[in-house]
């Protein structure tokens, strides 16, 4: 086994380390940009169906960022592909646009997880409940649900709160995620490591089954069968249903989350995270309070799941407790194995490929083999635990850093000592 | 000259062992001092003691004017104190400004928000900050290796770069942790320089453990002995080297006659 699994691995290996290479480096990242979203425009025509050139294009949009261009080129650069060619190609091709949606929906939720256990060090694995936390503040209110044990909305608004009500639930979804996070934070403030992942696992299992029993006494969450319809948001009198705006409205929250982390990154909260993580008794000396950052670290992660949670609420326009099962935070966490602990760029690569190794690759294989009249036990969209045990197992013997090794920033020290005037203020006194 | 540190009847035990017994310290304001005695002596223990890994058993620990026995290590270091690891306790994965910067923690202000919203305020923080602690690196002498991850940095490095991270919370006292463990000559005597310059020129007052005798005499203002947990002997250089009980601690009875 070891003979034939080793060249293998250690070819992949190096094709992406090179690929990596060549994006990170801000002389060959805009020429491997443009490559990738010709490679996105050959496979699109040649495959349509397959969703490659998402991936693609996502890859693109990450040179851009890269590039050693000016911003506006670097704007029109990934602007372009996402703003119009990957909208444009959804509409043409129904199948996509649901797709790049939940593709948006789990890179978010990825980078969110990649705060707590890339940046901060402490691995959750019931991640997928702030998620549902997020779902259910929108999806309750936004459909019949509410009508079920108010009497106010049985009587006012029966078929649920409108579209409006989308952008009213945003802050609440995040703030009732962020409390989900604290609840989760608070018991394990002591624990570490292998203790910390088992009380994780075991919060993410309640809140699964807290939402599939609380329709009873009061029918809060609607059991097992779940909520559904849930009205679409709007925007003022814009409908915003279709696959084509929800697919902006995916982009804008995930745009956002990556922003927010590239900032949290490199700031004072993100190294306090790193310095908890790489050594707590020498980053408490320094005066980080480690318990003030691990809440913090899980509040802050759940709350852009919750939001992406709502989104996903949008996006299906039906929950149930299934969707929130404990397969889910694996499947995130694979991801941001795949793409690389700690590093944004690798987790987005990670989460865009997993959900199209899930959602498009898997029934590609199922079709093809359906002519075969295979039984229907070994129908491969089943293949899905299979798939992230193998993603789990390969990257942790190959290529433990990810497809996208985290990098830490480097600041340009010649800018810094440059012709500026000595700076004063606190934290900057220091006299030679 | 004022005293900054003083402990009274300082004790830790574990279980039946008592690490450190009914210590009696001071530490003078601006002074070096020293602590000695042979392995086991409970010299580390003290150290974390001050710096609030242990709560102590019994005594009281006063620095500064306020009593920091029990305090937890993060409230420890904001009224004051830094420290060195015996074993270099750097964030191995981030570069050596990132460790500088993580040092800083307690003198900057950016909030999660301020840092999500990337406000003006937080911004200019944060220039000021790296220019600061690109200072801070020069002043150990690491200042070209500032975008280097800290675990590739050669062993003398780490150790400065340990040093340069507790300078940058701008303690009123370092506590040094065998600063020259695993150095060569040349790097122990850079390693002296840079220790009598954070007292010259920084005013900081230091407080050191190490084994190399040589350096101890050198160096220190004053020399604490501790040996099984107990104070044996305190005073200068001069006065230590020809105290019996020190040179029977260190090389056993009868050595003194």
């Amino acid at each position: 086994m070891k003979a034939l699994f080793r060249p293998i691995g250690a070819a992949l290996t190096k094709a992406i380390a090179w690929f990596t290479a060549r994006l990170h480096n801000e002389q060959t990242a805009l020429q491997t940009a443009t490559a990738f979203v010709a490679i996105a425009v050959i496979v699109q025509v040649l495959i349509p169906s397959s969703g490659l050139s998402i991936l693609f294009s996502l890859l693109s949009v990450l040179g851009a960022t890269n590039a050693r261009i000016k911003p506006l080129h670097k704007w029109i650069l990934a602007g372009v592909p996402l703003l119009v060619a990957l909208p444009y190609a959804g509409t043409h091709n129904p199948s996509l646009a649901p797709l790049m949606v939940q593709m948006f929906i789990y890179i978010g939720l990825a980078l969110g997880l990649n705060l707590v256990v890339g940046f901060a060090g402490l691995l959750d694995l019931g991640y997928i409940a702030f998620f549902a936390g997020g779902a259910y503040v929108y999806a309750i209110f936004a459909s019949t649900q509410a009508a079920k044990f108010s009497p106010w909305f049985a009587e006012h608004a029966p078929q649920g709160l409108g579209g409006w009500w989308f952008w009213a639930a945003l802050p609440l979804a995040l703030a009732v995620a962020a409390l989900l996070g604290l609840a989760l934070g608070l018991p394990v403030l002591r624990m570490r490591g292998d203790y910390l992942a088992i009380v994780t696992l075991g919060f993410g299992e309640v809140i699964q089954v807290i939402s599939r029993n609380l329709d009873t006494p009061i029918n809060i969450t609607g059991g097992a069968p779940g909520i559904a319809p849930i009205n679409p948001p709007s925007l003022g009198p814009i409908s915003l249903g279709s696959s084509t705006a929800i697919y902006y409205l995916g982009l804008l929250f995930t745009v956002l989350v990556g922003i927010a982390m590239v900032r949290l990154e490199q700031s004072r909260v993100g190294r306090a995270w790193a310095a908890m993580r790489e050594d707590d008794i020498a980053a408490k000396a320094m005066g980080v309070p480690l318990i003030k950052m691990k809440l913090l670290a899980f509040a802050t992660g759940a709350s852009f799941s919750g939001a992406m949670g709502m989104l996903f609420a949008v996006k299906q326009q039906f929950i149930n407790p299934d969707t929130f099962g404990f397969m889910e935070s694996i499947g995130i966490l694979a991801m941001i194995i795949l793409g690389g602990l700690g590093s944004i760029r690798g987790v987005i690569v990670g989460a865009a490929a997993v959900t199209l190794l899930r959602f498009q690759f898997l029934r590609d294989i199922s079709d093809y083999f359906a002519n075969w009249g295979l039984p229907p036990a070994i129908d491969v969209t089943k293949y899905q635990p299979l798939l992230f045990g193998l993603i789990l197992i390969f990257m942790m013997i190959y290529k433990q850093e990810g497809l996208v090794p985290a990098a830490r920033p480097t600041v340009d020290i010649n800018a810094l000592e440059g012709a500026n005037p000595p700076v004063s203020g606190k934290g900057a006194s220091v006299a030679r | 000259m004022t005293v900054l540190l003083e402990a009274k009847k300082a004790t830790k035990r574990f279980g039946g062992l008592v690490a450190v017994n009914e210590v009696d310290f001071q530490l003078k304001k601006g002074a070096i001092q020293s602590i000695i005695g042979p392995n086991g002596a409970g010299k580390t223990t003290f150290f974390n003691l001050i710096t609030g890994v242990y709560k102590p058993d019994g005594g009281s620990l006063i620095f500064d004017g306020q009593e920091i026995g029990g305090k937890g290590p993060e409230q420890i270091a904001a009224t004051g104190i830094s420290r060195t690891f015996q074993n270099i306790r750097l964030f191995q994965n981030l570069t050596a400004i990132e460790n500088v910067l993580v040092g800083m923690h307690l003198h900057l202000k950016a909030s999660l928000f301020d840092a999500i919203f990337s406000l003006t305020r937080h911004r200019q923080e944060e220039l000021e900050a790296k220019r600061a602690a690109l200072q801070y690196l020069d002043y150990v002498g690491l200042k070209q290796h500032a975008n280097e991850i800290a675990k590739n940095l050669p062993y003398g490095a780490q150790r400065k770069l340990e040093l340069a991270r507790a300078m940058a919370s701008q303690p009123k006292l370092i506590l040094l942790d065998e600063p020259k463990a695993g150095m060569n000559p040349r790097e122990t005597e850079e390693m002296m320089d840079l220790i009598r310059r954070l007292r010259d020129e920084r005013q900081m007052t230091i407080l050191l453990i190490e084994h190399d005798m040589k350096l101890v005499m050198r160096i220190s203002d004053s020399i604490t002995v501790l040996d099984y947990g107990v104070k044996i002997a305190e005073g200068t250089p001069e006065e230590v080297r020809k105290n019996p009980q020190v040179i029977e601690a260190y090389l056993g009875k009868g050595a003194a006659s």
